[in-house]
């Protein structure tokens, strides 16, 4: 007791924490978890091994890895534009960026839908090719790379902001090539925070209604997203079903979350 | 304009949970929730500032009904977990069953109001495009090659179960039919389904707005509505040789209006759907009026169809424990191997 921390108010800032952290987050999980066992655990296990459940978190899952996927490498491009270039508008592509977080999720989705229906702007152009977009799971990817993209840009840029320009100077000097730079001193100094985008990216997908449920087609077995189906569980009054299938998405979240951060901790440097 | 305004409605009202006042409260001296479904949005606008009028005059008080619309489905489960409905009008008996089951509303409520409780009827019809280019004349013809029907998804949408049991109800009454193959028929009808919207005013909105599909299966008042909106020259009314006597019923949550103590002005409510004055209303709304003077009036607008009903399925809780529960035949139907 003698040993007191150098920063003040430890005990009432550490307090504060755990009861705000346990009432917001720690108290809904907990009346999710013990929701579905009035079902038994055969009537859970059952549940949400149904093989419409099984394709629904299956597609809910892939299509947000996807589309997380495709946003590194995008948002990558994007944060280094915004990092390393002052041009005129940067300012406004910058607030563009922000805007998939602004804009109600429902209000994306009916936009992406009406672009990429058979009849819409893209759509129409699309489908001569054979590309369907809207109403199949390419249309949920598409949705999702939409929300996911502020995550990557805004966790890469606080980090390409402090990698100092002399690293890679020094390493032009040393005769590196341009591609040795960015493989040899670029990648490996970001990867952590390129880690940490795709794990926001894809949480963020994975729990995403709003916007994909309009663009979706909603097909059982085809594309019909995990959260849809709690929905019609809910609609049809079943809240045990529902609440196991959230728990189900629950865990395995925060599965993928944990192996990531785990991951990140191994690359050496953690990202705040 | 005219698409604009189904997106907004669409988009706010389908989705956003959609609690619409439709109108200020101005003084109110007493206020009732409607809880409805999804497409009668038109109808109890116009229906509600009848009936404040007639309070008015009957009872000299100011009445405002406040109006919430959804999926069927979804309001039921809107008024159970404490949304305070004053009354409750879904698009069907089997919703409202939910909340009598749970004490919400009394066993009987059926029995409370004539013809099982529902004032005005509708029945489910075919909607082509114009010109009808793929020949759409009846049920079977959603099965030809090519041809896309659009129908939202039955485990949300309660017009969608009426849409199915039309369908069912044709294919049990084939010569030679059996279980198998009304199921069969089934299978094949929605593999020509594109999309599955989750209400039935979403799937209007594919159909006429995306221009997705080449048939809506809907409420006959919705393809009306559909036709008024977006020109009665872009769309067709196929009537099938057979559908569905569609009855969406009304009840008085008990629960609700004894404790706001709006019983009196709430079961004044539903009993003036009944009167001429509403049920013209209806019939102008495109539903089907059960006063034989009103339906007379409009009779040219609603031919005469060979009807199912929902006792040829057994009741509601029959056909939901049948075709729409977890593991009946429309999960069936997207079950891979069977």
């Amino acid at each position: 007791m003698t040993r007191r921390s150098a920063l003040p108010g430890f005990g009432p800032a550490l307090t504060i924490t755990l009861v705000w952290v346990s009432l917001i987050v720690l108290l809904p999980l907990t009346s999710l978890a013990l929701r579905p066992w009035e079902l038994g655990l055969m009537g859970v296990w059952h549940s949400i091994t149904e093989p419409r459940v099984l394709a629904a978190l299956r597609l809910s899952f892939g299509a947000a890895a996807l589309a997380a996927v495709v946003n590194v490498p995008f948002g990558l491009l994007v944060a280094w534009v915004m990092v390393r270039y002052r041009f005129p508008g940067r300012r406004l592509a910058d607030s563009l960026i922000d805007m998939p977080l602004a804009l109600p999720t429902a209000v994306a989705g009916i936009a992406l839908t009406a672009l990429f229906a058979p009849k819409g702007w893209i759509g129409a152009w699309l489908l001569p090719l054979g590309i369907k977009v809207a109403y199949t799971p390419v249309g949920i990817m598409v949705a999702l790379v939409f929300v996911g993209l502020p995550f990557v840009v805004r966790t890469l840029e606080p980090v390409l902001m402090d990698l100092p320009l002399e690293a890679e100077e020094a390493a032009a000097t040393l005769g590196a090539t341009r591609s040795q730079t960015l493989r040899k001193v670029v990648i490996p100094a970001l990867a952590p925070a390129l880690l940490a985008g795709f794990a926001a990216a894809l949480a963020r997908g994975v729990g995403e209604y709003g916007s994909v449920i309009f663009i979706a087609g909603n097909m059982p077995m085809l594309s019909e997203i995990a959260p849809l189906l709690i929905v019609i569980r809910l609609e049809q009054l079943d809240y045990a079903g529902a609440a196991a299938l959230g728990l189900v998405m629950l865990l395995v979240s925060f599965s993928i979350l944990l192996l990531l951060n785990l991951l990140q901790k191994r690359m050496g440097v953690k990202i705040r | 304009m005219r698409y604009a305004r189904l997106t907004r409605r669409a988009a706010l009202g389908g989705m956003l949970g959609t609690l619409a006042a439709t109108r200020p409260a101005i003084a109110a001296d007493v206020t009732l929730l409607n809880v409805s479904y999804d497409p009668t949005r038109e109808l109890y606008r116009a229906i509600n500032r009848a009936f404040a009028e007639d309070w008015q005059a009957k009872a000299g008080q100011r009445v405002t009904v406040n109006q919430s619309h959804g999926g069927s489905g979804a309001q039921a489960r809107a008024v159970l977990d404490g949304l305070q409905a004053d009354v409750v009008t879904l698009a069907l008996a089997a919703d409202i069953d939910a909340l009598a089951r749970r004490g919400l509303i009394a066993a009987d409520w059926q029995r409370r109001l004539p013809n099982n409780a529902t004032p005005f009827t509708s029945t489910i019809v075919l909607l082509v495009r114009k010109g009808n280019p793929q020949g759409i004349h009846d049920w079977p013809d959603l099965l030809k090659p090519g041809v896309a029907v659009i129908t939202p998804n039955p485990k949300t949408s309660g017009g969608a179960r009426w849409n199915f049991l039309a369908a069912l109800g044709w294919a049990q009454k084939q010569p030679n039919a059996t279980a198998a193959t009304a199921e069969a028929f089934l299978r094949d009808l929605f593999h020509q389904v594109p999309v599955l919207d989750t209400g039935a005013r979403g799937a209007t909105n594919s159909f006429a707005q995306r221009e997705l599909g080449d048939v809506l299966i809907a409420w006959e008042n919705d393809a009306w509505l559909a036709r008024k909106e977006f020109g009665a020259e872009a769309f067709e009314i196929v009537y099938p040789s057979l559908s569905i006597l569609a009855e969406p019923p009304v009840a008085v949550v008990d629960s609700v209006v004894d404790k706001r103590g709006s019983r009196d002005v709430a079961q004044a409510y539903l009993e003036f759907l009944y009167t001429p004055k509403a049920q013209d209303i209806a019939a102008q709304n495109y539903y089907r009026p059960r006063d034989p003077a009103v339906a007379t009036r409009y009779a040219e607008r609603y031919p005469e169809l060979k009807l199912v009903t929902i006792q040829d399925f057994g009741g509601w809780e029959t056909a939901q424990a049948a075709y729409f529960a977890d593991g009946g035949l429309f999960d069936r139907i997207y079950t891979p191997g069977k």
